[in-house]
């Protein structure tokens, strides 16, 4: 019936063949995607299919290249994040975005404080704070509480509040339940139904189909920049969906260097962290590649972070060859041969204003040295090998990181754990924001590695290289690990379906 | 392709080396000033004014190279020249009281390095604290009143013998000089060098890295604060007392050298012949200005120009550097 509604009435957004390109990554390809008033529409699509992109462009933060937008019938050009809040478009990002000192009301009302020629209106402040609040029915929230002392659930309805003080048309949610709880959730859905009814329209971006199947009245699926199929979300059924996110022919080579598993040299046994992961079950082989999938926050750093000493164990138990090695600081860790790769290069990975030279052997000095006394020349020497042997191209040892591109950048930051001599290499995105070509290289270092009897755990966010690259494979989904099996038993399909815990389509596997 | 790796690194020291000229060659343009300003016995007096912070320069460099920063110099200078000339007047051997004097600096520096590493407080409000505190434990210890050193040979150090030839220059100079050598092998030839470079450049990477991060900042600091503890030593030598109001705002010039020097104070970068070049370009400026007949406020403002000046054009260096 409600979808009869919507065909009648002129959308409250539209857009239609928007583009966008980032130097030479075409973020966004051809996007169609309309919304009606007081429609709760899911837009939904795997990580870097261009969902954050197309919000960006809807908030003002980004410029289309190409492409009309309808707000209402009307053509909409939003210019800025000003702009476009003012033209009631609000955005809820996936990072809360509160001042944690400021009061609740004052959140609120950031940006929009009621004022005469400068002078703050304390009493409309908090008249108008309320009034947002008694919408989401949730006034009993402190007002001048800060905000940094309440619980995570009135953050969110915080967010929410501030999304309705100036009449919103149109509220983004981009991942709102990624940290609520069951019981949060259903709050969540209580205020959105109450949202849809005073004919507000809620664009809902989730990774989790079921909640999207729950609340959302249409869908939109976006896949490598390009909007592929919408439709009512009653009539569709998730494997249908999931089909669409994925359907993409996998045209990358994934050179394969024929390599066999030895004895286990890295067990985890119920590892836990702080907050995530809450188990983790592997065993790790000589000469394997286990892969890691799972979506953006389901734990995979965190685990890979907390085995390595860098974050706290919580819980559970490191074997390291046969002895139990569970509480290590990171240096025991690379004393023991294990190395990791940061996902995040630029603030972790690598000093940017050093020198290539000093970022590669900054783990080992034992060979370039006597007695703490560093020979450069030696330096030099060992750093040119590892240039030429990875196809790094720099001009010289010397020569300071940050001039270097993502994928040089990328081979260097590897370079360090090979210089290291690391057994076993954990791998967290190692192909992240690097160009195609350099993918491929380090696709097929990996695999010579592995054929050496290093081990080695490669976590991605990018399934084709996953089942192109991996002997092995376990999923994450909300901190625990699923049950590690052969690359060959998982389907894209399947891993999608275990990454959003969608229990059916497991089983049936 | 070496060749312009060398340049660069050739090019940095050479900016604030052009600096020094350039404010040296400033004073010789008035034909007043020149004769006395550009000769040998004048730049004995500045060599000697140079000492104290250039000494000091040489832990702070470590320091903020390390990204770090230590606003309790100038106290520790004072209050370790205090201790020198009370441990003198008590009669200890001049050698006892000169490894005294310089394990107090330490001490202080591995109280700050220790709060720093241990409880992950910022330098700044540490050191801060300890500012007041060294100031405070300087006056206590000498009852506010300046300690009157006793003839010894620790007087000899920074004395002027020959005040109208350049040579020979005091003990303290050469020592300066050893030192300044000696820590420009440690931070370019040994590991823990390179560490004190990467914990300044990336923090999170030195900990990757394996690096224990805090045990090597607790060194850094102590480290320093050896170097500050001869500083204060030097200021003891060259006045021959202690004096527990010397070396007010000591660590503003001590870090304005380094600055110069081309250290970026957001740490990972700094060299310690560019601090040396900056401690001289302090002291030539503060000479200079003495011989000029400038008044004192002037002289404070030139010198605070001349800070950002340095800064500024670093930073456009730096700019064109990464354009190229």
């Amino acid at each position: 019936m409600s979808s009869l509604l919507f065909a009648t009435m002129t959308p409250r957004l539209r857009m239609m063949g928007v583009q966008k390109s980032f130097g030479a990554t075409r973020a966004l390809k051809e996007v169609t995607l309309e919304v009606a008033p007081g429609e709760v529409h899911a837009l939904i699509g795997e990580n870097g299919a261009g969902k954050s992109t197309l919000m960006k462009i809807l908030s003002g933060a980004h410029t289309p290249d190409a492409g009309r937008i309808e707000l209402d019938g009307q053509l909409f050009h939003s210019t800025n994040p000003w702009h476009a809040r003012r033209s009631g478009i609000a955005m809820i990002y996936q990072e809360l975005n509160l001042a944690p000192h400021l009061s609740v009301e004052e959140n609120i009302l950031l940006g929009e404080e009621p004022a005469r020629l400068g002078w703050l209106n304390r009493s409309r402040r908090r008249a108008l704070a309320h009034e947002a609040l008694a919408k989401l029915q949730h006034d009993n929230i402190p007002l001048t509480a800060p905000v940094g002392r309440c619980t995570t659930a009135e953050k969110q309805i915080v967010e929410i509040a501030r999304a309705l003080v100036g009449q919103s048309r149109i509220i983004i949610m981009d991942e709102p339940t990624s940290s609520l709880s069951e019981l949060d959730t259903k709050n969540l859905f209580g205020v959105i139904s109450r949202l849809r009814e005073r004919g507000v329209s809620i664009i809902y971006i989730s990774h989790f189909l079921e909640e999207c199947q729950v609340i959302c009245d249409r869908y939109t699926v976006l896949r490598d920049g390009e909007s592929v199929g919408t439709g009512p979300m009653a009539e569709a059924n998730l494997h249908q969906i999931i089909r669409l996110m994925v359907g993409r022919e996998i045209n990358e080579i994934y050179p394969r260097t024929p390599h066999t598993s030895g004895k286990p040299v890295f067990e985890l046994k119920a590892v836990a962290g702080e907050t995530k992961p809450r188990s983790v079950d592997l065993t790790l082989h000589e000469g394997e590649i286990l892969g890691i999938a799972g979506l953006i926050g389901a734990g995979r750093t965190e685990t890979l972070r907390a085995c390595f000493g860098l974050d706290r164990l919580a819980g559970g138990s490191v074997f390291v060859g046969a002895r139990e090695r569970t509480h290590c600081s990171p240096t025991q860790r690379l004393a023991e041969g294990i190395g990791l790769l940061s996902e995040s290069r630029k603030e972790e990975g690598l000093m940017l204003n050093r020198t290539l030279a000093d970022n590669l052997t900054l783990t080992r000095h034992g060979p370039l040295a006597k007695f703490g006394w560093i020979s450069s020349r030696r330096q030099n020497r060992v750093t040119l090998d590892w240039m030429q042997r990875l196809d790094v191209r720099a001009r010289s040892p010397a020569q300071p990181m940050c001039e270097l591109s993502g994928g040089n950048q990328q081979k260097i930051a590897l370079g360090r754990l090979l210089h290291h001599d690391a057994k076993v290499l954990l791998l967290d995105e190692p192909t992240r924001g690097i160009d195609v070509g350099s993918k491929a290289q380090i696709y097929k270092l990996i695999g010579q590695l592995a054929q050496q009897g290093k081990a080695i755990i490669f976590v991605s966010s990018y399934l084709p290289e996953l089942l192109g690259v991996c002997d092995t494979i376990g999923v994450m989904c909300r901190g625990d690990l699923s049950e590690v099996r052969p690359a060959a038993a998982w389907t894209e399909h399947s891993i999608i379906s275990a990454a959003i815990g969608h229990r059916a389509s497991q089983n049936s596997n | 392709m070496e060749r312009t790796a060398k340049l660069r690194s050739f090019l940095n020291v050479l900016g604030p080396f052009l600096g020094l000229i350039f404010v040296v060659g400033l004073f010789c343009l008035s034909n007043e000033v020149r004769p006395y300003f550009l000769t040998g016995a004048n730049f004995k007096i500045i060599l000697i004014q140079t000492v104290i912070v250039a000494i000091s320069a040489l832990g702070m460099t470590l320091i903020i190279v390390s990204g770090g920063i230590d606003l309790s110099a100038g106290s520790v200078v004072a209050l370790t020249s205090v201790v020198g000339a009370t441990l003198l007047v008590k009669g200890y051997s001049p050698m006892a009281a000169i490894l005294l004097t310089v394990l107090t600096g330490g001490a202080i520096g591995l109280i700050n390095g220790a709060a720093i590493a241990g409880f992950r407080m910022l330098p700044f409000i540490v050191t801060l604290g300890m500012m007041g505190v060294g100031r405070g434990l300087a006056k206590w210890l000498s009852g506010s009143q300046t300690v009157n050193a006793p003839e010894t040979p620790v007087n000899n150090i920074m004395a002027l013998v020959d005040p109208v030839h350049l040579l020979p220059l005091p003990p303290g100079v050469w020592i300066t000089v050893g030192l300044a050598i000696m820590m420009a092998v440690v931070m370019h030839q040994t590991v823990f060098g390179r560490y004190v470079f990467a914990i300044g450049s990336n923090e999170s990477t030195a900990r990757l890295c394996g690096i224990r991060v805090r045990l090597q900042k607790t060194l850094i600091y102590a480290i320093a604060g050896l170097f500050f503890g001869l500083a204060g030593l030097m200021q003891m030598s060259r006045l021959n007392q202690g004096d527990p109001t010397a070396a007010i705002g000591l660590e503003l010039d001590i870090i304005a050298a380094v600055v110069i020097g081309g250290a970026s104070l957001n740490g990972g970068s700094g060299s310690i012949l560019g601090s040396m070049i900056g401690a001289l370009i302090m002291a030539v400026l503060r000479n200079g200005s003495n011989q000029m007949g400038w008044q004192n406020y002037v002289q404070e403002i030139i010198i605070g120009i001349v800070i950002i000046l340095a800064v500024g054009l670093d930073k456009l260096r730096q700019k064109r550097s990464h354009l190229s």
